[in-house]
């Protein structure tokens, strides 16, 4: 009996061994590749702090590593936002791409800009995240409506697709009659990028990001009994009202963060939790939260260095490799749902 | 029987979701007494049990438990005094039946809902109480449904409550699992001196298993009274409105309704040995008669549900005259005459008398 309880907590640790290794890897690996080729021994005499003046120490350390920082937190953030929503919703197949909530977030961060930049104003990391906060909420409110209308979970996507497809649409629309030469770099943006990254945004990324990991990391328990259905975590002493309220503030702060820094990037919130829990052969948050982020890092440091790499010097938006790499999953996910209802 | 201390009570409750659905709900259960609920569908038992369980907020009244109004007490607070088995499916994406046993120690984790080691052995003990120790590593996705209901009854039980609500936890178990669950529980609430309120649709079980019987109907409570109450008379027939058949309070058995008509066959029947012999005409559509039985025979309800007229004799009296020729009047009418005994006694030998009638009339059959 207690043997079978070891085994998996071996496998916690097996599984969380794993994600930790692909990712200094994977970290290695990005630093290493790009347009400027290095040895790996000059970058390990970088990251030391030897060659100040050289040229590499600057795409090393303005360029890169801000770059793999950014994705390392933006998809881990990414990829718990969408743990959130599938345990909000009770639904495998939610996201914040495909409710809409990082278009939302997408649409307003444009308006902003245009707007201040239309005002001369200049703009800082934090006007963004309000601006993408605002429209997640705004995004997740529509969703909202609809899930306490239609039970359907399928209705559900179709809607937070659509409400996608609203906000791109106007955003496009926006971004295209702009006049301003900056909105070159919102085209960009408005694609899903890591690119432009530099300390200070990783900082303020950091910050935020981290507290909303935290405080997500607190709900694990009752979000555990939530997993088990509304009814029955309510008869285990849940309130209900102020979890349903965290999630919904906490998804949307983390999917209207990672937009605000690097536009909407598809699918990592529903592939990754859903590999990650079949790595680790459970769903409790407590065990999957952490698993998730570290996942969601590893799966975006992959398909940004595929991003950067495959067709250089082009670089692929952000979204399109990981679309190429979540769909997928996503479609083997709602297979085997349909299978196991039928 | 002495009065148990009442664990849990109700006070002019009226429940129901936009408007008053069941109103003036006064019920009482002691710890180790079972309370069952029992009416016809949508009657609004579900509705009650939501009510208590706070799924659902109610209408008017008080709803009192260990001496506390439940409306004041917090969520943690309610769910170590009261858990919960509902009809509703839990999800249990990749949990053990373990695991689901563990949730239920929620009230009692820290923080994080780390289970300890004493949190385990709760675990444990639950789950040899519903003897489903070997499930413990099992999916719980995929144990059988009667299984499924042990591991939930384990966990409601891993609670530690003082009072359990089940809302028909006998539904989709075949009569086997019924039975397992429902001894399971009785031997809980005896051992742990559980107070338990739940519905049941098996009204022959809720007779076996239950102190208390509410009955709800029309919008009230119709009777909350002990279990020897309500099954007497005709009140579950009325209960339910049963117009196709009858109900035997007795046993808690159902029969379908008579074939009427004028009979055509005559069952000399007595000690059980006609009853299937009544079936199958009822199944064929036959319409017949049947005695002369004592009014204690085992088959005298069976025959009085099904056949179109019983010739009767009172308990223990031997079989009079008058009786005698009533049976014979009958036996005339009918074409065909069956006898199920092989035997006659000293109290039913006037049957032995009406099957000679009868073979001389040429109308006796072999059954």
């Amino acid at each position: 009996m207690k043997g079978k309880k070891q085994k998996s907590y071996v496998r916690y640790v097996l599984a969380y061994c794993f994600l930790l290794s692909c990712l200094m890897l994977l970290i290695l690996w990005n630093i290493n590749a790009g347009s400027v080729e290095m040895t790996m021994g000059q970058v390990f005499e970088i990251l030391l702090g030897h060659h100040r003046q050289d040229m590499n120490y600057q795409i090393v350390w303005d360029i890169r590593i801000p770059r793999i920082l950014a994705a390392l937190i933006l998809g881990g953030a990414l990829s718990v936002a969408g743990f959130l929503l599938q345990t909000f919703f009770g639904n495998p197949i939610a996201g914040p791409f495909v409710l809409g909530i990082s278009s939302g977030a997408k649409l307003m961060v444009a308006l902003t800009m245009i707007t201040l930049l239309g005002y001369g104003v200049g703009i800082n990391s934090w006007s963004l995240i309000l601006a993408a906060f605002a429209g997640a909420v705004i995004s997740m409110g529509f969703v909202l409506l609809v899930s306490a209308r239609v039970k359907n979970m399928s209705m559900l996507i179709i809607c937070g697709v659509m409400i996608s497809y609203i906000c791109s649409a106007i955003t496009e629309f926006v971004v295209t009659f702009a006049d301003d030469s900056n909105i070159v770099n919102l085209h960009n943006w408005s694609m899903g990028s890591f690119s432009g990254m530099n300390f200070d945004k990783v900082k303020i990324m950091a910050a935020v990001i981290g507290i909303a990991l935290l405080l997500s990391f607190l709900l694990a328990k009752p979000m555990g009994a939530y997993q088990l259905g509304e009814e029955y975590a309510r008869t285990l002493g849940v309130n209900i009202l102020f979890l349903r309220m965290s999630l919904i503030f906490l998804s949307s702060l983390l999917a209207a963060t990672v937009t605000a820094f690097a536009g909407p990037i598809s699918f990592v919130g529903i592939a990754v939790p859903h590999l990650v829990k079949g790595l680790l052969k459970t769903a409790k948050p407590l065990v999957v939260l952490p698993a998730c982020f570290l996942g969601g890092a590893v799966f975006c440091l992959f398909c940004d260095l595929i991003a950067r790499t495959v067709f250089a010097p082009t670089e692929l938006s952000i979204s399109s490799v990981t679309a190429v790499f979540g769909a997928p999953v996503v479609i083997w996910l709602m297979i085997r749902r349909h299978d196991r209802s039928a | 029987m002495d009065e148990k201390e009442i664990y849990l009570h109700t006070e002019h409750l009226a429940v129901g979701y936009q408007k008053p659905l069941i109103e003036e709900i006064e019920i009482a259960v002691a710890r180790g007494e079972i309370l069952t609920l029992i009416g016809p569908n949508g009657a609004g038992k579900s509705t009650i049990l939501k009510s208590i369980t706070k799924q659902l907020s109610f209408h008017k009244g008080i709803i009192w438990i260990d001496k506390k109004s439940l409306t004041q007490m917090s969520g943690k607070d309610v769910a170590k005094k009261m858990a919960v088995v509902m009809t509703k499916q839990i999800h249990s994406e990749l949990m053990t039946c373990q695991d689901v046993v563990g949730t239920g120690r929620y009230p009692y984790t820290g923080k994080l809902g780390i289970l300890g080691r004493e949190d385990q052995e709760k675990v444990w003990e639950a789950l040899r109480l519903v003897q489903a120790e070997e499930l413990a590593w099992q999916e719980f996705s995929k144990v059988s449904d009667g299984q499924r209901q042990r591991i939930m009854l384990a966990k409601a039980i891993c609670q530690e409550p003082e009072l359990i609500v089940l809302d028909e936890p006998t539904s989709f178990l075949d009569i086997r699992h019924k039975l397992e669950l429902l001894y399971i529980l009785k031997q809980m609430v005896r051992e742990k001196k559980i107070a338990v309120i739940m519905s049941l649709h098996e009204l022959d079980l809720a007779q076996r298993i239950s102190d208390k019987v509410v009955c709800v109907k029309d919008g009230k409570i119709d009777r909350c009274q002990r279990v020897e109450e309500v099954f007497a008379g005709n009140y579950i027939t009325e209960l339910y409105g049963i117009e196709k058949g009858s109900f035997s309070e007795k046993f808690g058995t159902v029969e379908l309704p008579q074939v009427e008509g004028a009979p055509q066959v005559f069952v000399i029947g007595g000690n059980g040995s006609g009853i299937p012999l009544y079936r199958r005409l009822q199944r064929q559509g036959i319409p017949f008669a049947a005695g002369i039985l004592h009014e204690n025979d085992v088959e005298y309800g069976v025959a009085s549900s099904l056949a179109v007229e019983v010739v009767s004799e009172q308990a223990f009296e031997e079989i009079s005259e008058k009786t005698f020729q009533k049976a014979v009047e009958l036996m005339e009418k009918c074409s065909r005459v069956v006898c199920t005994l092989h035997s006659f006694g000293t109290m039913n030998g006037r049957n032995q008398e009406l099957l000679k009638l009868a073979e001389g009339q040429g109308k006796a059959e072999e059954k």
